[in-house]
């Protein structure tokens, strides 16, 4: 992505996170939070929508001092402008949102680990110009917030029978408690995987 | 005596029941990626480990002495990751002057695990949320963080290098049957869940 940025390019950047490199179910990167905290909807789309503020924050923040950046000292300040952001969500959830946020507890303060941001400032926002880094950070933002609510869906309802607390399951329905365990997360996220997997070679 | 029983049963805990990797999901993007051959898995391990019991003590000690004391808690997560950062390129420098060999052998790993969930998330539970309030029960608990890590990730390994040769689906290949394997483990390790009490 040069700086000889015509309209198709926008384009791009806004959709190539959405599925071609959608970070949870085609890059496999920042697993934390797609397997902590989707045992239900609620909080899956707290978490979503942190991520984006976030990202989209510090791929501005990477995308203005991209020229001031020295090699070695580059992801030192990729996770300072990270570190920074993620106190003010944090810190925003803590006062206007308390119960999610002690739902939420470790994983929020742990978005300044997650690779998909860092990468993200990596691949794209160290090397193209504000919008298109923009368009980026909101595109794979909503990439990996769907991906956290179809996770978050599947185990809600096979778990509890209901979705986002509106019961939509029989009341004959058996809930499964394993789904809302740790492996239920493992299991559920394997096997999406691999119906991706199939999809592709039936595809083919 | 007591004291140390409290330790050891810290120590345990946070080893075998609250594993990191099987109830807390932190450090699964290595967990995934790196746990494809044991020699590298242990390495990984062992670099992690030493990493977040520097970390720990480290970042402890200036939440006592520095943030609290001073109402400075706001810049917390700003302290820790500048802490981890400057630790792990301290270890890179050391290792590469002193061990060149042992740099040959995980020296790789190290820019890679400033990123790794486990240590940022050692300081906080250490700090933020269990609020340790002594500095051998941080140590011990640092340490055994990273050692749990270890351990999840080597078996991790040892499983993987035996499904090289297992007929998998070929939808399955990869990825998915590594995830599946996971869940499989973490049912394991809940049946450590009534060995210590809370």
């Amino acid at each position: 992505m040069a700086n000889n940025n015509s309209s198709p390019n926008y384009l791009r950047a806004l959709t190539v996170g959405l599925w071609e490199e959608n970070p949870t179910f085609r890059l496999l990167i920042g697993l934390c939070p797609p397997l902590a905290v989707t045992t239900a909807v609620k909080p899956a789309l707290t978490m979503g929508l942190s991520v984006i503020f976030v990202l989209v924050c510090s791929n501005i923040v990477v995308s203005l001092m991209r020229n001031l950046l020295k090699p070695h000292l580059r992801i030192i300040m990729f996770t300072l402008a990270i570190a920074v952001f993620v106190t003010i969500a944090d810190l925003y959830l803590r006062a206007f949102q308390p119960v999610m946020s002690e739902i939420l507890g470790p994983y929020v303060p742990l978005i300044i680990v997650n690779c998909i941001i860092i990468f993200r400032a990596e691949a794209c926002a160290s090397r193209s110009n504000i919008w298109v880094s923009t368009l980026d950070g909101i595109g794979t933002g909503i990439g990996f917030t769907g991906a956290l609510c179809v996770l978050a869906g599947i185990r809600e309802i096979l778990a509890t029978g209901k979705f986002f607390d509106i019961q939509i399951m029989p009341q004959s329905f058996v809930p499964c408690a394993g789904m809302q365990m740790p492996v239920g997360a493992f299991v559920t996220l394997g096997l999406i995987l691999a119906f991706f997997a199939l999809m592709t070679a039936k595809k083919r | 005596m007591d004291k140390m029983y409290v330790l050891l049963m810290g120590f345990l805990s946070v080893v075998i029941v609250n594993n990191f990797v099987f109830t807390r999901f932190l450090g699964t993007c290595p967990y995934i990626g790196v746990s494809g051959r044991i020699d590298t898995a242990f390495g990984m391990g062992l670099a992690v480990t030493f990493v977040t019991t520097l970390s720990g003590v480290l970042t402890w000690l200036i939440d006592f002495y520095i943030l609290k004391p001073f109402g400075l808690e706001i810049t917390n997560y700003i302290c820790y990751i500048v802490v981890i950062a400057g630790a792990v390129q301290l270890v890179e420098m050391y290792v590469r002057k002193f061990f060149p060999s042992l740099y040959d052998s995980f020296g790789i790993f190290l820019p890679l695990i400033s990123t790794n969930c486990v240590i940022l998330g050692v300081c906080l539970l250490i700090n933020v949320f269990w609020l340790t309030d002594n500095l051998p029960e941080a140590a011990v608990l640092s340490a055994g963080a990273g050692i749990g890590f270890t351990l999840a990730i080597c078996i991790m390994a040892g499983i993987r290098e035996d499904l090289d040769l297992a007929d998998v689906p070929q939808s399955l290949k990869g990825a998915p049957i590594t995830l599946i394997t996971a869940g499989l483990l973490t049912l394991a390790f809940m049946g450590f869940a009534g060995m210590i009490k809370q």
